[in-house]
């Protein structure tokens, strides 16, 4: 297996977009992404998309997406794990990369969810959980990670307001991101008192619907070096699955699939949570960050809710968690949220992230998932 | 979304819960499947659920999908049956503030859905506390 290097990245701002389609936010973002790393081409191409059927009528993503860019005969390929997508698309793209398979590969995610209205993106964002055995009995997604909330607090104490400064502390990190999509502050006070959705769960809880897409360019590191400019290796990628329903697993605490992937991501990598120097995780809930810092090694069980509340996990903190703002602010385009973080991964290590640079930034890690865990993906990534 | 062949061939667990038992390791699955997760083996004995257990965790869906928004507010709990086996379904019969996890309950035949979109009247089990 080859090393592999991102080598350019792009992605635009995002929102609720409703002047520009799919076919336009998916192409800025992946121009950006080969102008940023210098090549004229790319040999092979991935896309990240959950649903583009329910969200927009719309599947056969790889070739059309490969004509917009005119880049018409390449293979593109269309890569889905529900929320996850987006993170297993660049794992594709690293694969064929390191296989040798192909040398220039452009790794992408898109999804464009306000086509349809609240009540059908919803359903849509349901396809992930099983849907005769859970969706049926009236359950929605914030209503999955509301009972993973309850579980948690009563087994380890985690209270409402731990889970509100996730959201508190992710939107302030959010504001310093100019393509956020929500960039104002929040206080944990007012997450608490916003409409409820799923108890404990509040709509400031959530993650929002957004349009977005999100582009990187990985290349062998050998290439890499000869081109110049920095070097962002790729020092782990792992993935793993657990069940689809909720009901199924041994521990409704415990993200397996999540702890999983990262036990094989920090082998590779040859380094432990402590060779962190932050993570872009999958906060699509604030008691999904909570819990995904516990898989992740960066806290003991159950102490995932001291993370935002002792200000460890904030910009300036022990292990800043999610400097981009995160799902919660930054939006959650799905398909292409894996990509996102791989982005901001890249850019933190570069050092150009400006107000939310976090200092001396050496190692990152993503970790992206779909559904209440079933599939999760995690990359680390260093300067080389 | 519910056709009525899919709705029909989901009937013998949503009406009479019929679940598999693996022979080899006697793990229990429900719905029923080819392969059993926890030894690989394949072969089954049909069993039928437990219909009391206990309260794993729960929540209160305010903001309903479609199907469900004349009841919101309305409970939905993860229950641990007495036989092992973990299901989702709602909790009925009781204010849902007044649920905890633990709360014993009993499995009931209940219409789940008010009309599938394709006119079928949706039938299952929901839970009911014990006093």
């Amino acid at each position: 297996m080859r090393d592999v290097a991102v080598i350019g990245v792009g992605m635009n701002r995002w929102g609720e977009l409703w002047e520009k389609s799919h076919r336009t936010i998916w192409t800025e973002a992946a121009l950006e992404a080969i102008d940023d790393s210098g090549v004229d081409h790319v040999d092979a191409m991935y896309v990240g998309c959950m649903s583009g059927g329910l969200f927009m009528g719309q599947e056969h993503l790889g070739p059309l997406l490969a004509e917009q860019l005119g880049m018409g005969p390449i293979p593109a390929t269309r890569v889905e794990s529900a929320c996850a997508s987006g993170g297993l698309a660049f794992r594709q793209a690293y694969l064929a990369v390191a296989s040798g398979a192909h040398d220039i590969v452009l790794a992408t995610g898109l999804e464009k969810m306000t086509d349809v209205d609240g009540g059908a993106a919803t359903y849509a964002l349901s396809t992930a959980a099983d849907q005769e055995y859970e969706c049926y009995h009236g359950i929605t997604f914030p209503g999955l990670y509301a009972m993973m909330a309850t579980a948690h607090m009563h087994r380890y104490g985690t209270t409402r307001e731990e889970l509100a400064e996730v959201a508190a502390k992710n939107h302030a990190h959010g504001s310093l991101n100019p393509l956020a999509q929500f960039p104002m502050k929040v206080t944990a006070k007012q997450v608490m008192e916003s409409v409820k959705v799923a108890d404990p769960l509040r709509i400031l809880d959530c993650s929002p619907i957004t349009d977005g897409a999100a582009a990187v360019v990985v290349v062998p590191l050998d290439m890499a070096k000869k081109m110049g400019g920095p070097l962002v290796r790729v020092a782990a990628s792992a993935t793993a699955t657990d069940t689809i329903a909720l009901h199924d697993r041994e521990d409704l605490c415990w993200i397996g699939s999540t702890a999983r992937a990262a036990e094989e991501a920090y082998r590779q990598a040859g380094c432990g949570p402590d060779g962190l120097s932050f993570c872009e995780v999958h906060d699509c809930f604030t008691i999904a960050e909570v819990m995904v810092i516990e898989a992740l090694g960066l806290f003991d069980r159950g102490q995932g809710g001291k993370g935002a509340a002792s200000g460890a996990t904030a910009l300036g903190g022990r292990i800043p968690i999610n400097p981009s703002g995160g799902l919660k602010s930054k939006g959650h385009p799905v398909g292409a949220t894996g990509i996102a973080q791989i982005r901001e991964t890249v850019m933190q290590l570069r050092g150009d992230c400006g107000d939310r640079q976090v200092k001396n930034a050496h190692r990152g890690l993503t970790q992206n998932m779909g559904g209440t865990g079933a599939s999760s993906v995690v990359h680390i990534l260093e300067r080389a | 979304m519910i056709g009525s062949a899919r709705y029909w061939r989901e009937i013998p667990q949503r009406y009479r819960y019929e679940a598999s038992k693996c022979t080899s390791c006697g793990k229990v699955f429900f719905p029923p499947r080819l392969v059993c997760s926890k030894c690989q083996g394949r072969e089954f004995a049909q069993t039928v659920l437990a219909k009391t257990g206990t309260v794993e965790t729960f929540t209160v869906i305010r903001v309903a999908p479609s199907g469900f928004g004349d009841e919101a507010p309305y409970a939905v709990g993860i229950v641990k049956l007495d036989d092992g086996v973990k299901i989702t379904a709602q909790i009925v019969d009781c204010e849902p503030e007044e649920l905890e996890v633990g709360t014993p309950v009993r499995l009931e035949f209940r219409r789940v859905q008010q009309d599938g979109e394709s006119g079928v009247l949706c039938y299952g089990y929901k839970f009911v506390p014990r006093v």
